[in-house]
């Protein structure tokens, strides 16, 4: 692997990591599942997402 | 650990021989390589030897571990079976559940179990000598912690997710349930209150370190405004910002320092505490986006970038171990960073890093709903607490590389050491040890603080030691004093992350209870009982982290041994768990897994909380310094290091309060233990395996692999 290829697969890592890839992800089930209904937009994802999170708080360690 | 290049090598070849040469050669050299590292380590007695050879002794037992005895693990003991469907893949809904790659999900549970608490465990060890942290670190998590966080993992993903409070109330009844939850929530809130001290220590009296932890709430502001507002979803490069911005507060800390802002930036422990429960309390009613989030996610950076960076200065600067390998405090137990004898002391001394019991909560909430393929749990349980054990390696090395003279004149209570560097430096001679009162002032100034007397809370040692790690490699002198606010900063990020999280996580868990005696309290929107609820958990570690600021004996001396025996009483109860699932599932001959780390485990807590109640000796037990301060408040003496009356009757208090803390602690575990021990041995009675939790059996459509392994030889015995 070449520089740019190992430095598009950090990015691919981070995105994974950080969930930013989890918006593509949660569009292709909305298509599978409902196929008629549009679906949110990123804005509108991200509010759902930070409402998920305020109802599961997640534990760190020390 | 290099994960992925370990060979799987007998899957596609069961009839040829099971282990092909090239395997037996790497392993046969991988072995030969450790034992080397352990024989230098061994046979050194007065000489000073390179790090590098601590390095590579842990990496070699850690992968020895992984490839052999997390492989016995997963094949003779847990059994996961890849034809099987994951909660992840079958309770699928792109939210909780969902299967994740093996490395991304590597990344996050490493994430959510490395914090501030493999750093700061071995550099307060230390006072023992490297030797036998190094060695309870290594064996530790290879025998004890990683063997926990992998077979939670596995039993939590064989339940659909289950906590640990649950599946111990499932698997071991109410009683042992209740106490289990009990428990948690208490451990909780002393893990809060000594984390914070922490940071308290760290920053009291330092403008730089100040300021520059203060920057990261704008930072974080502006962060989750940019995720959230402005390029919504845009996590990878709001982060990059931030680690940007990040570096330029560190940077602008010492511009301030020298400016006229330096007065408001200079802050007493006292008002640092007010400070901090007030974050704290902000910060848990704040909607999670604007706070929480970015700075979970800049802590996260933050720290794979910090550790990755640390593993290459101390592979490069090669530092030379300083400390004794055995110090005299080892065997006399009259250190005076933590006061009482090598067993147990050490091994409650040392948490995370060797064993956490704490892991058991985040390998049995998040984690097993993400996982894709059973036998992944030995990748993500083991080899992820591995490298948490690593990162406490690397914080032993950072505190061994300081001079011993400079490690107890910034770790001994301050009562001991006085405030000048004269009496300082008479102090650590009394201890045994030599630094002049100029090399002590020297030190100071050469990482720009105003001192480094009786900076104890393990922070500020690592960040002196990960200083001269990185200086020697990046920099040169002039950084030294970046390096060090660097090291400050990076650890107060975490622990204000785990503040964050675990007065949300504390919130919820006593919203739960509250909610049963009034309905409301345990609606999650309902705006006054999240803000009575926050604070009433905010309020709880406020108070320790108070008592400990203002402790005249030292609040971190007094207060980490009892974070240490709560942390380990937690791993006792997942312990205890695992072996009774084990045992019911009709795996007795199996059980020794978990169970002699239970014993073990139980020993160590059990032996350090009875000493610290009925100890006579006023430093290592709680009552017996009860008594000689409140004997000596009736004589109307005021013994050192207290000056005053109040201070007397603050040093009754607190000992009340730790000891009675501990035995409520001992109770609760003893109540789970008891009843695990009930039902295990009903289920060695009982004929036939008693009736399992475990969701049942689902044909995986994921990946399914071609074959199954090879029989195990005896597997039919």
């Amino acid at each position: 692997m070449n520089a740019r290829q190992w430095l598009r697969a950090v990015g691919r890592y981070l995105r994974e990591l950080t969930g930013e890839a989890e918006y593509d992800r949660y569009c292709g089930r909305h298509r599978r599942h409902h196929p008629l209904a549009p679906a949110p937009t990123r804005r509108e994802y991200q509010v759902l997402r930070a409402l998920h999170r305020e109802a599961h708080p997640q534990g760190r360690c020390c | 650990m290099p994960a992925t290049a370990l060979p799987e090598a007998d899957r596609s070849a069961p009839e040829k021989s099971r282990i092909s040469a090239r395997s037996i050669l790497l392993w046969t050299t991988v072995a030969l390589l450790g034992a080397v590292a352990w024989g230098v380590l061994a046979l050194a007695r007065g000489e000073k030897i390179s790090a590098v050879w601590l390095v590579i002794a842990a990496l070699g037992s850690y992968a020895i571990a992984y490839r052999f005895y997390s492989r016995f693990i997963a094949r003779r003991v847990l059994q996961p079976d890849d034809h099987r469907a994951t909660p992840a893949e079958r309770l699928e809904d792109g939210v909780d559940f969902h299967p994740t790659d093996r490395r991304v999900l590597l990344g996050h549970h490493f994430a959510a179990i490395a914090g501030a608490g493999p750093l700061v465990g071995p550099v307060l060890a230390a006072q023992m000598g490297y030797l036998p942290g190094t060695l309870w670190i290594v064996a530790g998590v290879i025998f004890a912690g990683a063997v926990q966080d992998m077979v939670v993992l596995f039993l939590s993903m064989r339940r659909d997710g289950k906590s640990l409070g649950q599946m111990a109330r499932d698997e071991i009844g109410r009683a042992g349930g209740a106490a289990a939850l009990i428990a948690v929530f208490a451990i909780m809130i002393i893990l809060l209150g000594v984390l914070a001290l922490v940071v308290v220590n760290a920053l009291a009296h330092s403008p730089w370190g100040t300021f520059s932890v203060a920057m990261t709430i704008p930072i974080a502001l502006f962060m989750g405004f940019w995720m959230h507002r402005i390029r919504p979803g845009r996590v990878v490069e709001a982060s990059l910002i931030g680690v940007a911005l990040l570096l330029l507060a560190i940077a602008g800390g010492s511009w301030v320092q020298n400016s006229s802002l330096a007065s408001t930036f200079t802050l007493s422990p006292t008002t640092l505490v007010f400070c901090l429960i007030g974050y704290g309390f902000v910060a848990s009613v704040l909607p999670v986006w604007m706070l929480l989030a970015p700075r979970d996610y800049l802590s996260t950076f933050m720290k794979i970038g910090t550790i990755a960076l640390l593993a290459v200065g101390v592979v490069v600067a090669a530092p030379v171990l300083h400390a004794d390998a055995v110090s005299k405090f080892a065997t006399s137990g009259t250190g005076p960073v933590f006061a009482g004898s090598l067993f147990p002391f050490l091994f409650i001394t040392i948490a995370c890093g060797a064993l956490s019991g704490f892991h058991a909560l985040v390998s049995s909430g998040t984690t097993p709903k993400l996982i894709r393929k059973e036998s992944q749990v030995r990748m993500i349980g083991y080899g992820a607490m591995l490298m948490e054990s690593f990162v406490a390696i690397m914080a032993l090395i950072a505190a061994a590389t300081l001079e011993p003279g400079l490690y107890y004149a910034m770790n001994a209570p301050a009562g001991l050491l006085g405030a000048t560097a004269q009496s300082a430096s008479h102090a650590v001679a009394g201890l045994g040890f030599t630094i002049t009162p100029d090399q002590l002032t020297h030190a100071a100034r050469a990482v720009e603080e105003q001192t480094l007397i009786a900076r104890s809370g393990g922070a500020p040692t690592l960040a002196v030691g990960m200083s001269e790690i990185f200086s020697g490699v990046f920099g040169g002198t002039a950084m030294k004093a970046f390096w060090y606010h660097f090291a400050i900063m990076f650890e107060a990020l975490f622990i204000l992350t785990t503040v964050d999280a675990g007065t949300r996580v504390g919130r919820f868990m006593l919203q739960d209870m509250l909610g049963n005696v009034w309905k409301p309290v345990g609606r999650v929107n309902w705006k006054p009982g999240i803000w009575l609820c926050s604070g009433l958990v905010v309020a709880a570690w406020g108070y320790f982290l108070y008592s400990g600021a203002t402790d005249p004996l030292g609040g971190i001396n007094q207060l980490f041994p009892l974070f240490g025996i709560a942390n380990q009483l937690l791993a006792a109860v997942a312990l205890a768990v695992c072996t009774t699932v084990l045992v019911k599932s009709g795996r007795l001959r199996w059980a020794w897994v978990t169970g002699v780390p239970l014993a073990w485990v139980v020993a160590v807590t059990f032996t350090a909380g009875w000493q610290k109640i009925f100890s006579d000796d006023p430093k290592v037990g709680f009552f017996a310094q009860r008594a000689k301060y409140a004997d000596a408040i009736d004589a109307g003496q005021v013994l050192p290091p207290a000056k005053t009356l109040d201070d007397m009757h603050t040093v009754v208090t607190n000992s009340t309060v730790d000891g009675v803390l501990i035995a409520l602690f001992l109770l609760l575990v003893a109540v789970v233990l008891v009843n695990a021990a009930v039902v295990c041995l009903r289920a060695v009675r009982a004929p036939g395996v008693l009736p399992t939790t475990e969701a049942p059996y689902v044909e995986s459509r994921i990946d399914v692999p071609e074959q199954a392994g090879e029989a195990l030889a005896g597997a039919r015995s």
